[in-house]
């Protein structure tokens, strides 16, 4: 292979790389570089001391069950979602489909301002849960990981729903025809074609969650060690001017989604290989 | 090569435009911007178009004024960081200290107007239900058992502080300075603390609309305002003792000499100590620092309250006020340790 077929098959490819590096510079380095940057500011012992800080620790605690709770949930529900929508014909699907962008178009705080009002112990949905079972959802971990799960089900739903309209019922029928039950068709067949795409709505789902301060502050209650997420404790030191700390838990943050993000690509890559093995 | 180079290039453009100065065109009228706190909303709406009349009248300019609202130290660092406030009238003296210490607003504004450049103060009240069913008179009975506080967190917002200060000015004389006293007994009242909201209307939000707890601390003025809102459903206790909130105002030195409206600015700031700033300040539930005005509002305000000032010797202003109670670390952080 020449070098100028190279190039018919790749046009362009200098100046797409340069726009690409200047993209990624402009919106992810550049400001993650000032975030590293300002927290060396610390010292190494001031750094440590406050990442170690015991309220930190529970808050980022909180912060990664509650999104790891919420994006477990939609991958299940938003699976779901996403077959219902793809797989049957109904009335008012287009606009069910449409629904599913709402959480994205949203803002946050109206989503966590009408989700803590319909979850208290006095709500429409929250009163009869609290009358019935004495369980209470605004306020605790449970209007936490709520108001995430509300936030994140989009991208569950619009990672999933592509591949699945691309997977031909044939194969099913196929399985089916060839005396396969269906739970063996669908986790021998339809699971390994779409779960690529469900771990990347996963993960999405997760760090999302993590991020999120819009609408959980006003549905945790706020109560250190207890209800308060990671993002509070670092909006709270950016609220005493003390922003050297505030980088630092931020930085922590992000070195540990980083991580379970890049676990989660991990597991994606094998599940592909392994879903082209097949 | 040719394709590193550009690969190259697009990065350092990048930089480049990051590198520009904003063009900004010039104002078609006289425009001043006054980056204010949230409870101030409705006042300076109302204060603006008499400002605007009284400016026009006086010198046959017309005068444009931009409002801003949010927590208190968000809104200082916006200006902190480039937003182009003319004047700051912001919940806390601190808030503008810090602004002060950017180099954007000169020592000494706090000797520039009258009453510590505060045209108006407020206290900090309780708010509860009709009835008053858990009979909450004073701060001790927010210590008792089964008593739901609300109020927004120390760490978050401005009021928060008042909230806790003004406790710690009873506990203190009740346990005749005892410390430890004292701040046992603040931990007992943030024990029955629910939820702690980041902002004051935040909490008024989950008092009045979401049904939680007995008692709001609050703004004298918020919880006015929630009263009116919602008839019949609420009652203001004023305790004996609170705290003296003087919500300041001053001049953004560098931003008006920049843009040459200083002029305009200090009369926007000396008009809020005119009769008619003042009237509107009361209106809004706001107490008139000038005690002719004040008076005018003694059926609204419980004027014989007993208040404290930040800087009482008990709390010596705001710096130590700060360091002491609300830095990492502090004592409202060890409240809050396991």
């Amino acid at each position: 292979m020449t070098r100028k077929t190279r190039k018919k098959t790749l046009p362009g490819f200098g100046i797409t790389m340069g726009v690409t590096l200047a993209y990624v510079s402009l919106i992810v380095l550049i400001p993650m570089a000032s975030l590293a940057l300002m927290s060396t500011d610390l010292g190494p012992a001031g750094f440590w001391k406050v990442i170690t800080d015991s309220r930190t620790l529970v808050a980022l605690k909180v912060s990664f069950l509650c999104s790891l709770c919420a994006a477990l949930i939609n991958a299940g529900a938003g699976l779901i979602l996403a077959w219902v929508i793809v797989r049957y014909r109904f009335p008012f699907r287009r606009f069910v489909d449409g629904l599913m962008e709402l959480p994205f178009a949203l803002p946050t705080a109206v989503a966590g301002i009408s989700l803590t009002v319909l979850t208290t112990d006095k709500g429409w949905v929250g009163g009869p849960l609290f009358r019935l079972l004495g369980i209470k959802i605004a306020y605790t971990e449970l209007g936490i990981i709520t108001a995430i799960t509300f936030i994140t089900i989009p991208f569950v739903v619009r990672t999933v729903q592509p591949v699945l309209e691309q997977l031909s019922p044939d194969y099913e029928e196929a399985g089916l025809i060839l005396g396969a039950g269906r739970a063996t068709v669908f986790f021998r067949i339809i699971l390994p074609e779409i779960l690529p795409a469900l771990l990347t709505g996963f993960s999405l789902a997760f760090a999302r969650g993590l991020g999120e301060y819009g609408s959980v502050i006003f549905i945790a209650g706020n109560i250190p060690f207890r209800t308060e997420i990671a993002p509070l404790v670092i909006m709270s030191k950016l609220e005493q001017f003390n922003y050297d700390e505030a980088t630092a838990v931020a930085l922590l943050m992000l070195v540990a989604s980083f991580v379970v993000m890049f676990l989660v690509n991990r597991i994606q890559v094998r599940a592909a290989s392994f879903a082209g093995e097949k | 090569m040719k394709k590193h180079i550009a690969a190259l290039l697009g990065p350092a453009l990048a930089v480049g435009l990051l590198m520009f100065p904003a063009v900004s065109a010039p104002a078609a009228t006289v425009e001043l911007t006054n980056v204010s706190y949230d409870p101030t909303r409705e006042l300076y709406e109302e204060y603006n178009k008499a400002f605007s009349a009284y400016y026009k009248g006086k010198t046959g300019n017309d005068v444009e004024v931009v409002q801003s609202h949010g927590g208190s130290s968000k809104q200082a660092r916006t200006v902190i960081e480039g937003n182009e406030a003319d004047v700051v009238t912001l919940a806390l003296a601190i808030d503008i200290t810090a602004i002060e210490d950017a180099g954007l607003i000169k020592p000494g504004w706090q000797q520039e107007f009258p009453g510590n450049s505060s045209p108006y103060t407020s206290t900090i009240v309780f708010l509860v239900r009709k009835g008053n069913p858990k009979n909450i008179k004073d701060w001790d009975d927010l210590t008792r058992e089964g008593v739901g506080v609300i109020t927004p967190n120390p760490k978050t917002s401005g009021g928060a502080r008042w909230n806790y200060l003004a406790a710690w000015a009873f506990a203190d004389e009740k346990f005749n300075h005892d410390e430890a006293q004292v701040q046992a007994f603040i931990k007992k009242i943030f024990d029955n603390v629910l939820v702690l909201d980041t902002g004051a209307r935040g909490s008024t939000n989950t008092f009045v609309q979401n049904g939680q707890g007995d008692v709001l601390l609050a703004w004298e003025n918020e919880a006015y305002l929630a009263l009116a809102e919602t008839p019949g459903q609420f009652e203001i206790v004023a305790p004996p003792l609170s705290i003296l909130a003087e919500p300041p105002v001053a001049i953004v030195d560098s931003n008006v000499d920049k843009k040459g409206t200083r002029e305009l600015a200090t009369e926007y700031l000396n008009h809020l100590y005119s009769d008619e700033g003042q009237r509107i300040a009361g209106k809004h539930y706001y107490r008139p620092s000038n005690q002719k005005i004040a008076e005018e509002f003694k059926d609204v305000f419980v004027l014989n309250m007993k208040l404290v000032t930040i800087d009482d010797p008990l709390f010596g202003g705001w710096g130590p006020a700060q360091a002491k109670h609300f830095n990492d670390g502090g004592i409202f952080d060890q409240i809050y340790t396991r």
